[in-house]
């Protein structure tokens, strides 16, 4: 059997309740090598919460997380461990998060927040680190000339599009991306989504892409999974669900978007 | 006798509405279609009889509510495309089934060139010649060099269509799905696009359009299937 045939990351049951809230009610949901997998709901829906619960940010109530790391091992991504689980964090998982603040250090300079990602690898060339670290800026669209300048002094969008070569840098094989786009200008928007559109498919990256933006899933995900009240309501192919969309819940939310 | 590579049969195909109150509108009840190696089928019928509908089925696009769509893959294995997961038919789209739709849907600052050579760099086939081909497609269907560099989103009909048709036909798919491709072309281009479609018949593909236009409907079907609007029964 092919390596690709099974899921990179596989979600069994997973509940979790805040108080009498049910964020996440008996979730099940899989993902393989090289696809992007978007899940998509409005505020509430729980999909942010899923998120964090893949990536064993948030532990679940109840239902068991499985990734298969590198070297084809089955890792129960709840119990392995702090250690283990921040050490995956730094090698193969990525997170993107919505606010680039979050996801970058927001003291040190460009150069040192894409550098920093390939010293936690074990890189420790200096100059090679640079040199790498200036390759991302430029491929991200950077100016490489910035690469001293701290993230402050960028626009919404660079920051975004550094907190991507910082993600990106050591190639991780999963990377989380939560509402990426979020609080962008609409044209700055499908620059990053074009953006991430085009890496995400040259390196081969499985996604896991949190976003209520329609349109931005069509065109970066191969499949979507649609919340409600912590539940998925509907999944399958991409463009078949926002086409031919089954649940009244979906067909709301496609009717209510211009032109996906 | 030549094998079939699409053989669809007892096909339904209903719209439920939720947010009309739950009205189904019932589309296609017990379609099928045959569709040979090197053959060529039209699809005819009154506007608003299911054509397109049967087309988004035969593409995956629709979910079928019942029967089946065998399609044959170019190692022989066949496929039903109706219960096939979402990964199966993103494969069958990447490797079986080609598809030329009357609008391209256009990603931002994607230029022409890499739209078209997407689904041959998707397969594997080496980046360079990818584009090589694709600009020579492009090349065929007169599309100015100027315009290749450039993303489709500012181009006129026309050559937002013949990047659309280049993009389908770069690569050869045992099975192509063709909804009014020559809808906005002139005289000159109309000629390539059944050129091409006679290539592809040539080298053994199975075809199925909607052609609108009768005088490349006659030059290109071997056969016309009738698409009749559901009768309002039951």
């Amino acid at each position: 059997m092919m390596p690709d045939d099974e899921p990179i990351l596989s979600a069994r049951g997973l509940s979790l309740s805040f108080g009498a809230v049910r964020a996440l009610d008996e979730v099940s949901v899989d993902l393989w090598p090289g696809e992007v997998l978007a899940i998509v709901g409005e505020s509430g829906s729980g999909k942010s919460t899923l998120l964090r619960a893949l990536a064993g940010e948030m532990r679940p109530d109840a239902g068991r997380v499985a990734y298969r790391d590198a070297s084809g091992q089955d890792l129960d991504v709840h119990s392995m461990g702090e250690p283990a689980l921040r050490r995956l964090a730094r090698t193969e998982w990525g997170f993107v998060r919505q606010d680039a603040r979050d996801g970058l250090r927001m003291g040190v300079s460009a150069g040192g927040n894409v550098g920093e990602r390939l010293m936690a690898v074990g890189a420790r060339h200096y100059g090679d680190i640079r040199a790498e670290a200036a390759r991302w800026l430029e491929r991200v669209e950077i100016n490489p000339d910035r690469i001293d300048d701290r993230p402050g002094q960028f626009s919404g969008g660079m920051r975004q599009r550094l907190q991507i070569a910082r993600t990106l840098v050591t190639r991780p094989r999963l990377v989380f991306m939560d509402e990426p786009t979020g609080g962008l200008d609409v044209s700055v928007q499908a620059r990053l989504l074009d953006l991430i559109r085009g890496l995400v498919s040259d390196l081969g990256i499985a996604v896991a892409l949190v976003t209520h933006d329609i349109a931005a899933a069509r065109l970066l995900a191969h499949r979507l999974v649609v919340m409600r009240h912590g539940r998925v309501v509907e999944e399958g192919l991409t463009d078949r669900v926002l086409d031919d969309p089954r649940h009244p819940y979906t067909q709301l939310l496609v009717s209510s978007v211009l032109a996906a | 006798m030549t094998e079939w590579v699409l053989k669809a049969e007892g096909l339904s195909k209903g719209f439920t509405l939720h947010l009309q109150g739950g009205v189904c509108i019932p589309v296609l009840r017990d379609a099928g279609l045959v569709v040979k190696a090197g053959e060529c089928v039209a699809l005819s019928g009154p506007s608003g009889a299911g054509k397109s509908t049967l087309m988004r089925l035969l593409q995956g696009n629709y979910g079928a509510d019942s029967g089946a769509i065998l399609v044959r893959q170019a190692d022989g294995g066949v496929a039903d495309l109706a219960t096939a997961s979402p990964r199966a038919i993103n494969a069958l789209r990447r490797e079986t089934i080609g598809h030329v739709s009357q609008f391209l849907r256009v990603i931002p600052r994607v230029p022409a060139l890499e739209v078209v050579a997407a689904p041959l760099i998707a397969r594997g086939m080496p980046r360079e010649e990818a584009l090589a081909r694709a600009q020579a497609l492009l090349r065929r269907l007169n599309l100015p060099d100027r315009l290749h560099g450039l993303p489709p989103a500012t181009f006129s009909g026309g050559e937002q269509q013949r990047v659309n048709l280049a993009r389908g036909f770069v690569a050869d798919f045992p099975l192509m799905l063709l909804d009014e491709p020559t809808a906005s072309l002139d005289a000159a281009n109309r000629e390539v696009v059944i050129a091409l479609i006679a290539e592809a018949k040539a080298r053994g593909a199975a075809l199925v359009g909607i052609f609108h236009d009768l005088e490349v409907r006659e030059r290109v079907a071997d056969r016309v299937v009738e698409v009749a609007p559901l009768r309002e029964a039951a």
